[in-house]
């Protein structure tokens, strides 16, 4: 049980500078999933935590411990590696056993942990095999088995379920998070996949270019992205972004592009009136946009080219041209529509989101 | 074209015969393997055969000799230089392989990390490799020469020595000397292999193990070495083979000498076989290496197929 506390913590490879002031604070049980597109500096912080990369400036603590410089065998923290990283000369039960053998656990003690962590996992029958005889699955689970049995102060995971198939996957994201809840430990996540922080994660942490985005729970995310990167990068399909311009007339603010005009909603209004005749980005998820009704208002309407009708039984997802932007928009499935229809389509005006063009901040 | 071959297959027309036999596996086996056969036959099978039947006669040179049976091996019996040679080269063999494997792995885990220059230092650790061994063997012997000798003269000129020392000369001071220029040509070989080896060990377990609380050297003894073992058996093996037959080094540098105290089986079954002429005494010797070599390669691999299997 332990909590993780980065204070502008820093990594430079020579000209490259992989990670810039990240500061936060993981707390005690949490689990915490860093996300981000590769190279963005997720797995560079982790590694930094785990005491595998140096720390160019800044400041890890593991409770009230500063450990930049304790090296990794000292700072009780477990790992879990993308490629499990399972020793292929021992079988499962050596590998679980070598991190509590090179501690001096007694015999006995190690035995009983082995047997409770492949009890938990599932794994019993695997004890005497070797690596290259277990399936992907399999490996997953004795890498997990390594780190449990040690009972560390944290759980560091670097991409555990990226070399599964999907179904497995889904199977294995959720034994993690019903593993986190039995043991309750501090865990650390990083993935790229976003289904996999918003699902996993008590709070997901997005990361772009070694730069924090936004901290929060799964649902701040999505319903209030900071910038529009996370708006673009947390949620499936991804938002749908148009450049359009404000326009106020009386009370009434008006988001313009050529074959989109949209009434804002009186709070975004307000938000928006500082900025009226000024470039502005206008989001709206797919899962927000629907097949006009009667019971739409107009302001909240536009007129679409449906391009490609994705059929995917809970949904259809249309691939649509709104002027000059792309609009996909996730329907009803018992809507029959064909390609190059035109369509009328309505939005939620409640879930609008209006970013700076420049800043790309939030509204 | 397509309506040919339809009309032909219709007709029940085939192939040409020859071609017909190549789509039996057995027949196209047979083509593609004899030119390895013929190659390895007449390389290798063929003089083998020679040797031994020549090991087995009274041959010198300019005569084809008689069948004398073991006559020539009950010589070697009672041959005290046979015996030396057979003792030096088992020492000389081993004493090298040991710290060719040492140093060489040594070598291997240094550039297996990230420095600068480290494409450079690995080209240049190939050199004594590449370097053809009767040359850098000349430089060595100049080197050990007693008058010329550069580590006479530095260890003169920095103290530690009063009156030069006959490297060459001395038969144990001999024997040092050729193992040490074995093992400055046999480095690079060890440090390449090995190299190769611990690239193919994925950092992450190295990694996993220090999480895991094994300090470096609980890491390399329970991590690298036995991830590694299986390449350091095959460089061994290749290693233990050239060196037991060795040849070039030992002749250039001291002929065997001095009074016979480096021969090696090669090198005296060179002296026997053609300076004296005795060709059936010389092919004796070097037959008497084949099941010394033999054992020492089935134990070896016995061992390689052990580690590979784990």
């Amino acid at each position: 049980m332990a909590e993780v506390s980065l204070h502008k913590l820093n990594k430079r490879f020579e000209a490259f500078h992989a990670v810039k002031d990240v500061d936060l604070q993981i707390r005690d049980k949490e689990f915490i999933v860093l996300v981000g597109p590769s190279g963005c500096g997720k797995t560079t912080t982790l590694r930094m935590i785990a005491g595998l990369e140096a720390v160019s400036d800044g400041e890890i603590r593991i409770d009230d411990t500063v450990v930049n410089e304790v090296p990794p065998m000292d700072r009780d923290i477990a790992m879990v590696f993308q490629n499990y990283a399972l020793y292929p000369h021992m079988s499962v039960a050596s590998n679980m056993a070598f991190g509590l053998k090179m501690r001096k656990f007694q015999k006995a003690e190690i035995n009983e942990r082995i047997k409770r962590a492949a009890g938990i996992l599932g794994i019993e029958s695997l004890l005497g095999r070797k690596p290259r005889q277990l399936s992907g699955g399999q490996r997953q689970r004795v890498a997990l088995g390594r780190a449990i049995v040690r009972d560390p102060k944290v759980f560091l995971f670097d991409e555990p379920l990226s070399n599964l198939d999907a179904k497995l996957r889904v199977q294995m994201r959720v034994e993690l998070k019903k593993l986190h809840e039995r043991l309750g430990t501090t865990a650390i996540y990083v993935t790229h996949d976003q289904v996999e922080a918003m699902t996993l994660g008590d709070r997901v942490v997005v990361m772009k270019d070694g730069v924090v985005q936004q901290v929060g729970e799964p649902l701040e995310l999505y319903n209030n992205p900071a910038n529009r990167f996370v708006a673009g990068f947390i949620g499936s399909p991804a938002m749908n972004f148009a450049d359009v311009m404000l326009t106020g007339n009386g009370g009434q603010v008006t988001a313009e592009a050529p074959g989109l005009r949209i009434a804002l909603p009186p709070d975004l209004a307000d938000r928006g009136r500082p900025h009226l005749g000024r470039k502005m980005t206008l989001g709206i998820r797919p899962e927000n946009i629907h097949v006009a009704g009667p019971s739409d208002e107009a302001g909240y309407c536009f007129d679409a080219g449906v391009e490609v009708v994705e059929q995917l039984g809970s949904e259809i997802l249309l691939d649509t041209r709104v002027g000059s932007a792309l609009f996909v928009a996730s329907i009803d499935p018992t809507i029959r529509v064909r390609p190059h229809e035109k369509l009328r389509l309505a939005l939620k005006p409640e879930r609008l989101h209006l970013f700076d063009a420049e800043s790309e901040k939030a509204l | 074209m397509t309506a040919t071959a339809v009309h032909d297959v219709a007709a029940g027309r085939r192939p040409a015969v020859r071609l017909r036999k190549l789509e039996d596996e057995r027949w196209l086996a047979l083509a593609l393997l004899s030119p390895t056969a013929v190659l390895l036959g007449l390389f290798i099978a063929y003089p083998f055969v020679e040797g031994v039947l020549l090991a087995l006669s009274d041959a010198r040179v300019g005569d084809p000799g008689h069948f004398v049976g073991l006559a020539n091996f009950a010589k070697l019996w009672d041959d005290n230089i046979f015996w030396t040679s057979v003792w030096n080269t088992f020492w000389y063999t081993g004493v090298t392989t040991v710290f060719k494997l040492g140093l060489g792995l040594w070598l291997a885990m240094l550039l297996n990390r990230h420095f600068r220059g480290k494409a450079l230092v690995r080209a240049f650790i190939l050199l004594p490799f590449i370097i053809p061994t009767v040359l850098s063997t000349f430089a060595w012997k100049w080197m050990f020469d007693p008058t010329f000798s550069v580590i006479n003269w530095t260890l003169f000129n920095l103290g530690f020595i009063t009156q030069r020392i006959n490297w060459l000369g001395d038969p144990s001071l001999a024997m040092s000397s050729i193992i040490v220029v074995n093992i400055w040509r046999g480095v690079p070989f060890f440090a390449i292999s090995l190299l190769a080896g611990l690239q193919t060990i994925s950092p992450e377990l190295n990694e996993a193990a220090a999480i895991d609380g094994a300090r470096p050297w609980a890491r390399f003894w329970l991590i690298t070495w036995p991830l590694l073992l299986p390449v350091t058996m095959v460089v061994m093996l290749f290693s233990v083979i050239q060196t037991f037959a060795d040849f070039q080094l030992v002749y250039v540098m001291t002929g065997g000498g001095p009074a016979n105290a480096t021969h090696l089986f090669a090198t005296y079954a060179y002296q026997i076989g053609i300076g004296t002429g005795l060709l059936s005494q010389g092919a004796a010797v070097s037959l008497a290496m084949f099941p010394f070599l033999f054992v020492i390669v089935v134990i070896q691999l016995l061992y390689i197929r052990r580690v590979e299997v784990r």
